[in-house]
């Protein structure tokens, strides 16, 4: 039979999927484990998350937690720096760290055959790190070395613009590496205390999945985890009040430049302050944000690349964190095309929020796109455990991977269109470009986008 | 370790290969084209990739974009360039099997009729844009160019990068477009694979059934490549970039992909630089600190590989300083080899990896994509177990006369990038180099 080519081949009902749920257990000493069976490859994935991020890192003292988590792998109970190494190595085991502003995660992949050898290993480092002085004072030093090296990476300096712009002083705004300056002040007591406050078996979470039964995972986190002993509270810092201290306050238009003579590109950010991951605006957002800029047939996507070839991509996003948010669009575009592009993303902002709202026909292509999509989230052992730490990190419930698709479903006409104009906010944006001052200057005089302000190399090196 | 598949060639040339996993309801479409920028000439360079982009703009039947109707039916899609190979795919839900074949077919078969010169205009910004993104307006990036280009004489398509020249680009028109097609994207120079929830009786009927109408083209005319000449002088360049610490790139021509010693490279790259207690990050990073980081790699290609050292240095030091240490290790690992326990190590590093890899069905990397690297690069699919054996035979001797035979200093390539005001912490004697 030939193919009929006069109309695209329909799309079956969806496939029915059953979504892994986790064997819960929490040891004496607090720690909470949830376990999986999941998959064929002999592969299992554990997360050790810890509910500390970068927002925990203490006032002008930015990049500690994530320099604490960078230190765990230099020397650990009996074993020196390079016996930690060793011990990795012979079992081919991953160790990952992972500091974003709410958490810390501890990620440890390895061959089914060393799941003991790899929990033992994990509980060690993230348990009993000796933190030894000099392995702190080299580690140190290699931080503000790496530092030293993004400084000449436009979307390093981009994303640390717009991040200061936007959170200013709040525990959220200073990336999680720190500054040059910030990593400065710290010393090894610093991350000595930090461990000793965070690093706690009642306020992690250890999340296992691989192709074995359960209860077996249960059973040997159980044995490597057991003496992870809690210590006395030693203070208590309430990132609650801290937060709320902070208080967001009106944003305004702003322009913010850092120049980057002879850039063949600028660098740009667009965003505002959004909301945090318990809005009950959340799917609705992801929705919204899908037709703006969150995939290749985005409007913003099919505008400045398919239509006008300004950039190579354009994506938009919602972040959603514990105590806040942001809304924030990326893109790299050529320096001649600078003031056009951003004019063109404020304009698409402006349609979607006002002018143009969502048509009937983009809601349907993007909850399809999210819905039909979602499981292949939970392929692998690391994404289905990836997955499980969102869901302890943010307290979703233990169905919460059941609720997704329904819950996109039901977002309407009308739910996208008011969160479109209730969470776009055009005369909050802050525009941030790395890009040839010289070149893009006229251009963005005429933008009339804000208060145009300069930030100089210098400044993001002393500050 | 095995990638089960059932293999079968349609009349019009199509390789087609099935995989079963009914792990997650989702089945991974990939497809090879046997073209890359290896079969591009000089002053046509970055071709095959811009033709790549043209793929995703629509075709006869469906010609409002590639990407519409799939990621509506929840598909994640991309594709990929290199000297060697073409590919593209889809990972989509099982019930949107059809739609992706028919979308696959329909451009493999009938993308010319819907391509117009302002679709190749529009992705000729877009790439022009790509390249200025990844490659000139990003610290380092240019550093391939130069060392392409003085690895290989200039006649030789490893000579100049997937991306190609701007002048090349900027001049290439629309007409080429349909030679190029007529040549290359016909389905006797494609591999399909599928890979996922599916019945292989079944899928074998969809393939068939979606490609099997596409009339075959000619063969491509037999690449006639010589090999480069084998050096017997240094060379030392000198690239200014807007970067502030300077960084070192040592190459050799090594191997080819497959050949005796590319598998002993390869695990030697990994006893060089993986994991902080690896030879080359202790020494420089650790023990001396004179670098903020270090790595090794064999890039297996088809006509040749490249073994490469790539070290940044720390402020204060120099690239001279970094050669030395560097040089100490590669004369020591010349002198003494690696241990067994360095070697078992690695093979377990190199085999955990792979399984990481193999958990995927679809994407860069995953089951589907390594059937066909399998089945393109060799003409066996199942190719994995002769892969996997390869690096069993690895022993501490062989890796040792694979660093002999290869890394003489009158052999390499050392280019020095360095900040522009700084040119004197290049490593000493470096000539001033430009990227095309």
């Amino acid at each position: 039979m030939s193919v009929d080519r006069t109309e695209l081949p329909p799309i079956g009902p969806d496939p029915l999927f059953t979504f892994p749920r986790p064997v819960k257990h929490t040891l004496a000493n607090g720690l909470t484990i949830w376990a999986v069976e999941h998959g064929a490859m002999p592969v299992v994935s554990a997360c050790l998350l810890l509910h500390c991020g970068s927002a925990s890192d203490p006032e002008n003292h930015g990049g500690l937690g994530s320099l604490t988590a960078a230190l765990l792998d230099e020397g650990s109970g009996s074993r020196s720096a390079l016996e930690v190494q060793e011990a990795l190595r012979q079992i081919g085991a991953r160790f990952n760290r992972h500091v974003t502003a709410d958490a810390t995660q501890l990620r440890m992949t390895s061959l089914s055959r060393f799941t003991g050898q790899a929990l033992t290993l994990l509980a060690e480092l993230g348990t009993c790190p000796t933190f030894d002085k000099e392995q702190f004072t080299r580690v140190k030093q290699l931080r503000l070395d790496q530092l030293v090296q993004a400084r000449d990476v436009p979307s390093a300096n981009a994303n640390r613009i717009m991040v200061e712009a936007l959170y200013g002083d709040h525990p959220y705004g200073h990336n999680p590496s720190g500054t040059e300056a910030s990593i400065q002040t710290l010393t090894r007591d610093h991350v000595v205390d930090f461990h000793r406050e965070f690093y706690q078996p009642a306020k992690a979470t250890l999340i296992l999945v691989g192709a074995m039964p359960a209860e077996q995972l249960l059973d040997q986190s159980a044995t490597a985890f057991q003496l992870w002993c809690a210590t006395p509270e030693t203070r208590t810092t309430d990132l609650d009040t801290r937060c709320e201290a902070h208080s967001e306050g009106t944003q305004r238009e702003r322009l913010i430049v850092m120049n980057r003579p002879g850039a063949p590109q600028s660098e740009l950010r667009i965003g505002h302050r959004g909301v945090s991951r318990d809005t009950p605006d959340y799917h609705a957002l992801r929705v919204l944000n899908m037709i703006l800029g969150g995939q290749f047939v985005s409007r913003l996507n099919l505008n400045l690349r398919e239509d006008k070839g300004y950039t190579y991509g354009v994506s938009t996003g919602f972040t959603f964190c514990r105590h806040a948010g942001d809304f924030m669009a990326a893109l790299s575009v050529q320096t001649n095309a600078t003031s056009e592009s951003i004019r063109e993303v404020l304009k698409e902002i402006g349609h979607i929020r006002d002018s143009h709202p969502v048509s009937n026909e983009e809601l349907v292509q993007a909850k399809a796109a999210l819905t039909r999509g979602y499981p292949r989230g939970f392929e692998t052992a690391s994404q289905v455990a990836q997955g499980f730490a969102n869901s302890a990190l943010y307290q979703l419930p233990d169905d919460y991977f059941t609720q997704v698709v329904p819950s996109v479903n039901l977002v309407d006409l009308e739910t996208v269109r008011r969160v479109a104009q209730e969470y776009l906010v055009p005369d909050q944006l802050t525009t941030v470009v790395v890009g040839d001052r010289d070149a893009i200057a006229t251009g963005l005089t005429d933008l009339q986008a804000g208060e145009l302000i300069e930030i100089k190399h210098e400044d993001l090196i002393s500050n | 370790m095995e990638i089960p598949y059932t293999q079968q060639t349609l009349p019009n040339g199509l390789d087609v290969l099935v995989h079963e996993d009914h792990g997650c309801p989702i089945v991974a479409v990939n497809v090879w084209y046997r073209v890359g920028s290896k079969d591009e000439c000089p002053g046509r360079t970055g071709f095959a990739h811009l033709f790549e982009h043209l793929m995703f703009e629509g075709s006869q039947h469906y010609d409002r974009g590639y990407f519409h109707p799939l990621q509506e039916a929840g598909a994640l899609l991309n594709g990929s360039t290199s000297s060697e190979r073409t590919n593209y795919w889809e990972v989509v839900p099982t019930n949107a099997l059809d739609l992706a074949l028919w979308m696959e077919s329909d451009r493999m078969g009938y993308l010319l009729p819907a391509l117009t010169p302002e679709k190749f205009e529009n992705q000729r910004d877009v790439v022009l844009n790509e390249r200025r993104q990844s490659y000139e307006n990003r610290p380092y990036g240019l550093a391939g160019m130069v060392n392409a280009a003085a690895l290989f004489p200039s006649s030789h398509p490893y000579s100049w990068m997937t991306i190609g020249h701007v002048e090349d680009l900027t001049e290439a028109t629309f007409s080429d477009v349909q030679e190029f097609c007529q040549l290359h994207y016909r389905p006797n120079q494609a591999s399909l694979a599928l890979a996922g929830d599916i019945d292989t009786e079944h899928a074998l009927d969809l393939a068939r059934h979606y490609f099997a109408g596409i009339p075959a083209g000619s063969q491509p005319p037999e690449l006639v490549l010589e090999s480069p000449p084998e050096s017997r002088i240094e060379q030392r360049l000198l690239l200014a970039d807007r970067v502030e610490l300077p960084r070192l790139y040592l190459s050799w021509i090594s191997p080819a992909m497959f050949d005796a010693g590319d598998a002993d490279l390869d695990l030697l790259a990994d006893i060089l630089s993986t994991g902080k207690s690896s030879r080359l990050h202790r020494a420089l990073v650790r023990d001396q600190r004179i670098a903020t980081e270090v790595g090794a790699i064999q890039s297996s290609r088809q006509l040749s590989s490249v073994f490469q050292i790539i070290a940044t240095a720390a402020p204060g030091h120099n690239l001279t300083e970094l050669d030395a240490a560097i040089s100490v290790e590669l004369d020591r690992l010349m002198q003494d080899g690696v241990t067994q326990n360095e070697l078992e190590r690695s093979r377990i590093e190199f085999e955990a990896n792979f399984i990481y890899s193999l958990q995927h069905v679809g994407g860069f990397g995953g089951k589907s994509d390594q059937l066909n690297a399998y089945n393109v690069y060799t003409g066996d699919p199942g190719f994995i177990t002769r892969d996997l054996a390869r690096y069993q035979s690895v022993t501490p001797d062989s890796i040792q006369r694979a660093a002999t035979r290869y890394f003489g200093k009158d052999r390499r390539v050392a280019l020095s990038v360095v900040p522009h005001d700084h040119p004197d912490l290049a490593l000493r004697e470096s000539e001033r180099a430009e990227a095309k």
